[in-house]
């Protein structure tokens, strides 16, 4: 449309930011990389001595191993109840979606603190849950719910389900409602059709939402450390540990490098299959 | 409410007519246990989203010192000892909001420019640029908070309150770029041909023609983004100084040392301001649709 020297030109509109971006952002990310490829904080000689450290202890491997469980334990809770919010959005009389989006979007704009907070008052030894099933009779004394793995998996994944839902509302309200009700038409029932038809048609929407959910939830700091509590150790706590309570800046840049690496190279294996499916889906 | 959602015409008659073809027990009981679980499953979705929110508001006007639910009686005692005996809290609440202002304010001219030069630029530069700009959404910011420390250390510029919006622009810029190239998208480009063939010089279109029909783009980007600044924990925790303590820190610490009822009046508070501002932006931005 416009001659190639304009574009070019307006390119130099994105400079300021992109001067911000360099220099705030990669300059210091490339030397976060460095530090931790350094034995001691003067930076005296490069060396592999804190990734040595850091997978040499079995300690951390199992951290690691219980941050991206707990991601993907997450990522599957927020899919399995989100699914069907997003499916009966679509479906959903015009009236009732105002609302509806409303009470998706306003907790995602609420602040993660406050909502952490919130399951802290629900799973409390005085919280809703205990004083219900002490009512029933099911437990005699309060049960210990808050700092169970089962806790922070399902405060994370409530805390993140409005990233998983909109992409999906996304991918759904796209798919030509045609195809479903042919496939009805044809005797396929409503399971089969589901399973066979709308599932795989909406999976560039389902893998927006899971890429989203795992990559907040592997970094939910606050969450992680209220609900979980001091007996689960997550990575994101790990470093902010070792870089500000135990002053060890190579080991802690060492940890942030392995947890930006992890989620990085689940988020691009995503990305790949999601860009396949959407060949499959639109081509 | 969104163009995706125009795309889908009302419920087609089309499964009616093949249930009034007299629907088989079987097929019926497939089409209802099918229904049955997605409804189920999406109320308890609804119910999961909705329920922790007003629990905390009903706690926070609790009579009693503890977090007890159902609260034994009902007063505003926590509100007015938040807003009386807590100079700390308000301190980290304003600190909160100057910072996430300036930040927002610094991302919408720094975001907006960069849009703007991105939807016009095309090829590999420009598309990098774009996934440079959007990368702090997806990467774990608590590593970029740890590199910006140690960067500004190594500086040998310290910590201060510069610093500490110079890690939020980096949390802010990307929803305020994302929003506006969306809006900038949107934008039919024979608007901007017509006022210039009219003989509207480029700054006079782009002010009477681009800029009013991006607003909405903008501001949605700047209500996230600052909502997203006002709630960060990641980047506050490396960059915050002794003397600068922000809300979410402050709560986080409050919560995890002591458990005051005040912390539920503090989040009584946000989740009341977070809601009417929610709205309010939904009706003038249409929030909702800048987050799919």
């Amino acid at each position: 449309m416009s001659a190639p020297g304009r574009t070019d030109r307006a390119l130099w509109l994105a400079a300021p930011l992109g001067a911000f971006f360099a220099l705030f952002v990669f300059l210091p990310l490339a030397g976060l990389a460095v530090v931790s490829l350094h034995a001691d904080p003067a930076l005296s000689a490069p060396s592999l001595r804190q990734y040595a450290r850091f997978f040499g202890d079995p300690f951390n491997w199992g951290v690691l191993g219980d941050t991206l469980a707990l991601a993907a334990r997450s990522t599957a809770l927020a899919l399995v109840l989100g699914y069907p919010l997003a499916w009966c959005y679509v479906r959903a009389p015009r009236r009732w979606q105002r609302p509806l989006m409303l009470l998706i979007v306003l907790p995602l704009l609420t602040s993660a603190v406050v909502r952490t907070f919130a399951w802290i008052v629900i799973l409390g030894r005085q919280g809703l849950v205990n004083e219900w099933l002490l009512a029933a009779g099911w437990i005699e004394a309060p049960a210990r719910l808050l700092y169970t793995p089962a806790a922070v998996t399902l405060a994370i994944a409530q805390i993140e389900l409005p990233l998983m839902v909109l992409p999906l509302i996304t991918a759904l309200a796209r798919l030509d409602p045609s195809l479903a009700h042919a496939s009805v038409m044809l005797g396929a029932g409503r399971w089969r059709t589901f399973v066979r038809v709308v599932l795989p048609l909406s999976v560039p929407g389902l893998l927006a939402g899971c890429l989203l959910v795992f990559a907040a939830s592997a970094s939910a700091f606050v969450t992680q450390t209220l609900v979980g509590g001091g007996r689960q150790l997550f990575m994101p706590f790990y470093l902010y540990q070792q870089a500000i309570q135990a002053n060890d800046y190579p080991f802690a840049a060492a940890i942030a490098m392995t947890l930006l690496a992890s989620v990085l190279a689940i988020v691009s294996v995503i990305n790949l299959v999601m860009r396949r499916s959407r060949g499959f889906v639109h081509g | 409410m969104s163009d995706a959602i125009g795309l889908v015409p009302a419920p087609a008659p089309a499964p009616d007519a093949s249930r009034t073809r007299r629907e088989s027990l079987g097929s019926r009981a497939e089409r209802v246990s099918f229904e049955l679980a997605m409804g189920l499953l999406a109320a308890a979705a609804a119910l999961l989203l909705l329920a922790p929110t007003v629990i905390v508001l009903l706690t926070s006007f609790t009579s009693g010192y503890s977090l007890k639910f159902p609260p034994p009686g009902w007063s505003t005692r926590w509100y007015v000892a938040l807003a009386t005996e807590s100079p700390e809290i308000l301190a980290a609440a304003w600190l909160s909001a100057k910072v996430a202002a300036t930040a927002t304010a610094v991302s919408v001219v720094l975001g907006v420019a960069a849009a703007l030069g991105l939807a016009r630029a095309r090829g590999a530069p420009a598309r990098l640029l774009e996934a440079a700009f959007l990368s702090p959404l997806m990467l774990p910011t608590l590593a970029l908070g740890l590199a910006l420390l140690m960067a500004f250390n190594l500086a040998g510029w310290g910590l201060s309150l510069t610093s500490l919006v110079i890690g939020h622009v980096a949390i802010v810029a990307p929803y305020v770029v994302r929003t506006t190239l969306a809006s900038l998208g949107q934008l039919d480009p024979a608007l901007l041909a017509s006022a210039r063939s009219l003989g509207a010089s480029a700054g006079h279109a782009f002010r009477t023609v681009t800029l009013p029909l991006v607003a909405p783009g903008i501001g949605a980007g700047a209500f996230i983004g600052f909502m997203a600044s006002f709630d960060n924990v990641a980047i506050s925790l490396f960059l915050s100084d002794a003397r600068s303590e922000v809300l979410p820190i402050r709560l986080w610490q409050n919560i995890e040392s002591n458990l005051d009822v005040r912390a539920a009046a503090v989040s009584g508070a946000l989740i009341a301001l977070t809601t009417a501002a929610g709205i309010a932006m939904e009706r003038a931005a249409g929030i909702s649709r800048h987050l799919r």
